[in-house]
């Protein structure tokens, strides 16, 4: 298995490294000023639909797009206290969406407490799950545990074969996702009237953007269900974000200038205008808050004037904030725009 | 080193409209419609510029179009039969062209 970033010693695992390259002069209008050409600088949040909780970086596969340097060697995991805090927080709103990732998000010893608490306040909830997480021996009732409580699985998946999939996340990975996919249709999720939601994740295997989400989702549709009888609800196409492990594999394999410029060239005010960050607000490990999962990784606070910790979250002064932006913004605002929904266009 | 062909020239495509706007907008405007989704799909299209990219041996084609068809959901195995296919074309174009040769060898011979 591949190393985390911060096991090689790599100075990418460093957030201030990560941008640092990603601010370094270049041919492409640094973000911001392209989202104020476009009159959207700057951006304000719109409200908050989805409260997504990252419970940390301990994961049991080390994919080469991750945006999180997850892995098995790393250790910050989200204690009781800040899940407690998370909840809190949650209760006090009426926020529809909770959306739980990680890492492996099921490994956190608290992951189980979270799903329950936030049904309980009556609240949907979504597991981002690697599918390879749900054939682990003490894992084996987890796809039970996420069907009783009505979960959403938002599953990982690049591409209905398997070389791509392997490239991307690992070898074998494919041959397990298909063994979880089929654990998890045969509890009823992905079928038609069961209202066990599952729904695939597409990320390009390389350096290219993702294709378009309905002729894409057609595609797996047929060639999961012809070659393993596979079922699912929605594909979401996600575009790589440059920065992290996927930061890593564009400069070493010099691809780096040709995928941001690409980035900046397909860029769509109509993406740019529908961005996550807009109604999401996301937690991390350790309580502190962004404006979303990338931001969190790269450690952009928030802007000046929200509060910071969710021991602190006021939704009031969350729902209007101002946006942090730097140049990995381009990997929403591409094409048919991504975000952890999908398309945005 | 100098060469005949250069990777960055194809972002210079556009310079095309300079000796001729109005012929330079015609084109593009032809092009996207023929390569918008219609009774083939961006992807099958994609797939067929990706062969005769090859058939006319364009590297600039051959560069776009091994991107188009990666980021319309294709993979290597498709894209490699789409080659083959122009391969096949290309070569069976020779070999039917031996007719010919047949039909003179018969024509000049006892």
């Amino acid at each position: 298995m591949a190393l985390t970033l911060l096991a090689r010693g790599d100075g990418l695992a460093s957030a201030q490294e990560q941008l640092r390259r990603l601010g370094a002069p270049a041919p492409w209008l640094a973000f911001e000023s392209r989202m104020a050409a476009a009159g959207l600088a700057p951006l304000a949040a719109t409200g908050v639909q989805v409260f997504q909780v990252n419970v940390g970086k301990f994961c049991n596969q080390t994919c080469r797009h991750c945006h999180g340097d997850a892995g098995p060697e790393r250790t910050e995991q989200m204690s009781r206290a800040t899940a407690e805090l998370c909840i809190r927080a949650l209760a006090g709103t009426d926020i529809p969406t909770v959306d739980i990732t990680g890492g492996a998000p099921e490994l956190n010893a608290n992951f189980r407490w979270l799903v329950e608490q936030a049904r309980a306040l009556g609240r949907h909830v979504m597991d981002r799950c690697n599918l390879s997480v749900l054939l682990l021996g003490p894992q084996k009732d987890l796809g039970e545990f996420l069907a009783r409580h009505r979960v959403e699985v938002v599953a990982s998946l690049p591409y209905f074969q398997a070389a791509q999939t392997d490239a991307q996340r690992g070898d074998k990975v494919f041959a397990r996702s298909i063994e979880a996919l089929g654990l998890l249709n045969r509890l009823g999720y992905g079928r038609q009237d069961s209202g066990l939601v599952l729904n695939l994740v597409h990320n390009p295997a390389g350096a290219f953007l993702p294709a378009r989400q309905e002729a894409l989702e057609a595609r797996f549709k047929r060639e999961l269900e012809r070659h393993h009888g596979i079922v699912f609800n929605r594909l979401y196409t996600i575009t790589n974000m440059p920065i992290s492990r996927y930061l890593q594999f564009l400069i070493e394999s010099g691809n780096y200038d040709t995928y941001m410029e690409r980035l900046a060239n397909a860029f769509n005010p109509a993406a740019a205008a529908a961005v996550m960050c807009r109604t999401t607000i996301s937690v991390g490990w350790d309580g502190r808050l962004y404006d979303c999962d990338f931001n969190q990784m790269l450690e952009l606070p928030l802007q000046p004037g929200a509060p910071r910790h969710i021991k602190d979250f006021d939704l009031a002064r969350l729902s209007g904030r101002r946006i942090a932006m730097a140049n990995h913004c381009y990997g929403c605002t591409a094409g048919a725009g991504s975000s952890c929904g999908g398309a945005t266009t | 080193m100098e060469t005949y062909y250069h990777p960055k020239d194809l972002a210079k495509f556009s310079d095309m409209a300079k000796g001729n706007p109005e012929l330079w907008d015609k084109f593009m405007a032809y092009y996207s419609a023929v390569f918008a989704e219609g009774a083939l799909t961006e992807r099958e299209k994609a797939l067929i510029a990706l062969a005769v990219a090859h058939a006319v041996q364009c590297p600039y084609c051959i560069d776009a179009y091994t991107q188009a068809c990666l980021e319309k959901g294709s993979n290597a195995q498709e894209m490699t039969e789409a080659v083959h296919v122009a391969c096949a074309i290309r070569g069976g174009a020779s070999l039917v062209h031996g007719v010919q040769m047949r039909n003179v060898v018969n024509q000049l011979s006892m």
